[in-house]
Order: C-alpha cells, then structure tokens, then sequence
C-alpha cells in the first residue's frame, strides 16, 4: 500500500472528511412497505444519472435488501448535493405470510420465503438508521400517517439531530391528504409528491440540497 | 399463544415496575408477555432506540405459525423545554400500548388518544 493509499485509509484521514466533506451526505429512503420508497430512488436516479435502484410492485416488501448507489449529484441551479442514496426495506411491525397469499394470491412456500426475507429486511434497514445522515421518510397520502414505524424512525433521528424531510407520496391519488400528513407532523417539512408520475420532484430535490446540505453535528445513537 | 378460555388479559404497568429494568430487560419482558398472548399498556413508554430495538427483536421471534409480531401505538417524546434541557432533564417517553398482531389493531391515532380493537374470532370467544 503506497503511503497516499495508507492516509486515504487512516482514521486520520476520515475524520478530516467528517469534518470537511460534509456536501457528501448518505442519505435514507425509509418507511413502512408500499408507501413508494423504490418508485422514488427510481425517480431520484431516473433524473439525475439515468439508473435505476430496483424493482417496484403493489406487493408489499418487496425490497428485502437495502440497496444502494454512491455520488449522485442533484441540483437546483445555485446549489448542489453530493449523495449516496440507499433504498430500504419497508419497515413493519408484523409480517403475516398469509396476506401474500390471500391478498396477493401467492403461494405458500413463496409466502413463506417472502415473509421470512422480509423479516431479514427489517432488521438490515433498522440498522443502517446508525449509518446515515439524513432520511427522506416516504408516507403513503392515501393513509392514515401515524404509524408506529412512523414514529420510531422519526425519534431515532431527533434523538441523533439528523435532517428528515417527509415525503407524502402518491399525491396522484384520488383520496391523497398530504394535508393530514402535515398537521401530524408539525415539527418537520412535508413534501407532497408523486414518486409515479413525477409532480412536484424539483421541489423534493430544492428541499434535499437545503436541509441535507447544512452542517450538522451528529450524534451518535 | 392465548388459551381459548382465558379471555384476552389486559396488562396496565406503571413506570416504577419498569424504571428498575435495562433497556434488555425491559424488551425481554415486553416481548414475553406480547408472545404470551397478552396486551401492555405501558404507563411510560419506549425511548426511539428501545422501539427500534423492539421491532428488530420482534422481527427475529416472528415464526409464521405462532407469532406474527407486534401491534405497537405510542406517543413521541414528551416536549421538553430549553431550560430542562439545559440542565439535562431527560425526555419521557409517554404512554404505549403493545400487543401481539394477530390480536389487537390500531384503528387510529390522533394526538390525544390511541383507538384499539380486538381482532373479533382470535380468542375473543
Ligand atoms: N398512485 C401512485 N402509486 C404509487 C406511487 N409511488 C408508488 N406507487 C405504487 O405503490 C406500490 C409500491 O411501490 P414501491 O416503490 O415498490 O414501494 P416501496 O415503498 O419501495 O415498497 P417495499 O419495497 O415493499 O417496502 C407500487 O404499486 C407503485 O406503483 C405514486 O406516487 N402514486
Ligand atoms: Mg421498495
């Protein structure tokens, strides 16, 4: 390892890039399952670096491992951010094998398989709540927005003074309320979007560069 | 599971019962009774870390025949102010309700109130 090599390596090194490198943000797309957070990376990657993050369907988690792509760029004309972007899975607090068969007319064994991945994927996007820097936390419009997963995510950030920017998602939608979404959660910014047809992304993205982009001192969980 | 001529028990449990408990043996204790088929309404509820700790417990105890997780309702951190920060009054987590999923269900949740049922049919009779 050539001594260039060896600095890039160092905690030293690290830590400069803590403190000076902030524009390069990680960045969670979290929330409880089917709200739209793969329809959004898709979107978010679609725009700016013509990629795509994974595969979306009505049946819920169907992301079961988070993933995740390094440097993408987005601005807005005056401004920019440098981010990496990770998708998770949907986070639940029950997973019932028997909905995918009976809702989404699965059969058992795949049921069963999908439902214990699902668990796994939980578990994986709990923990990268440790790793990141700021989470677009997607809300289905369409439904009533005080879920537990909801309110865990949100106090695990706060606790950790990390920027979180509400998505309310599937604005599209006949019987969307981003107005409810935002009387329930006062205290941060909700962005009414649709991940699907893209409404109102410039402004999702005006909003990620303002609050993702700010120095913050982390606190560690 | 819950015995089908028990009925459904309702646990109200104070503060006191578990300020005495780690956060591990708090979750431990919480999940026991959840999987005992019993319901918690916690006077006190769970720090942000405790819940996230819960639901990843929770998510490694799901077996598909038996248990299928957790029905959980609380409410954030209680506001605290600048001055009770400062001279670092800890935030309390304030009332939760917990119950295994395949018996209770929210049904809603405003600012003020937390609305259940029970799951009619699942050991109801
Ligand atoms: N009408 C409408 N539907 C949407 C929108 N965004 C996503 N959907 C639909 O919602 C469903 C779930 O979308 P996903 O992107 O897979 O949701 P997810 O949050 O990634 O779900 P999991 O990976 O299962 O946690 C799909 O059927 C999408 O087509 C939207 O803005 N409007
Ligand atoms: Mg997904």
């Amino acid at each position: 390892m050539g001594l260039l090599e060896r600095f890039r390596e160092s905690r030293f090194s690290k830590m400069i890039f803590k403190i000076f490198g902030k524009n390069h943000a990680k960045i969670g797309i979290y929330g409880p399952p089917n709200v739209g957070k793969t329809t959004l990376a898709n979107r978010i990657l679609r725009d700016w670096t013509g990629d795509i993050m994974g595969s979306v369907s009505e049946v819920p988690h169907e992301t079961r491992r988070a993933k995740w792509k390094n440097n993408i760029r987005i601005d807005n004309g005056g401004s920019s951010l440098t981010m990496d972007l990770v998708d998770t899975p949907g986070i639940a607090t029950k997973i019932d094998f028997k909905e995918f068969m009976n809702m989404y007319g699965m059969t058992k064994d795949d049921s069963r398989v999908r439902a214990k991945e699902a668990t796994e994927g939980v578990i994986e996007a709990i923990r990268w709540l440790d790793d990141i820097d700021g989470v677009v936390l997607v809300m289905d419009a369409t439904q009533d927005p005080f879920t537990q997963v909801n309110v865990t995510i949100i106090g695990n950030l706060e606790a950790r003074n990390l920027p979180i920017l509400i998505a309310a998602n599937k604005i599209d939608a006949e019987n969307a309320s981003p107005a409810t979404l935002k009387s329930a959660f006062p205290q941060h910014p909700v962005i009414p979007i649709s991940a699907l047809t893209g409404y109102n992304t410039e402004n999702l993205y005006s909003m990620m560069i303002k609050e993702f982009g700010k120095k913050r001192h982390k606190q560690r969980r | 599971m819950v015995k089908k001529d028990s009925g459904i028990t309702f646990n109200l449990i104070s503060h006191q019962k578990l300020e005495h408990y780690s956060s591990a043996e708090k979750l431990k204790y919480i999940l026991n009774e959840v999987k005992e088929g019993r319901i918690l309404v916690l006077e006190h509820g769970l720090t942000p870390t405790e819940q996230a700790q819960l639901i990843e417990h929770t998510m490694k105890e799901i077996n598909h025949d038996t248990f299928i997780g957790i029905e959980i309702g609380g409410y954030e951190n209680e506001k605290i102010g600048f001055f009770q920060r400062v001279f670092g009054v800890a935030k309390k987590p304030r009332m939760t309700v917990i119950g295994p999923a395949h018996l209770l269900r929210m049904v809603h949740k405003d600012n003020d109130m937390i609305e259940t049922t029970i799951i009619p049919g699942k050991g109801a009779n």
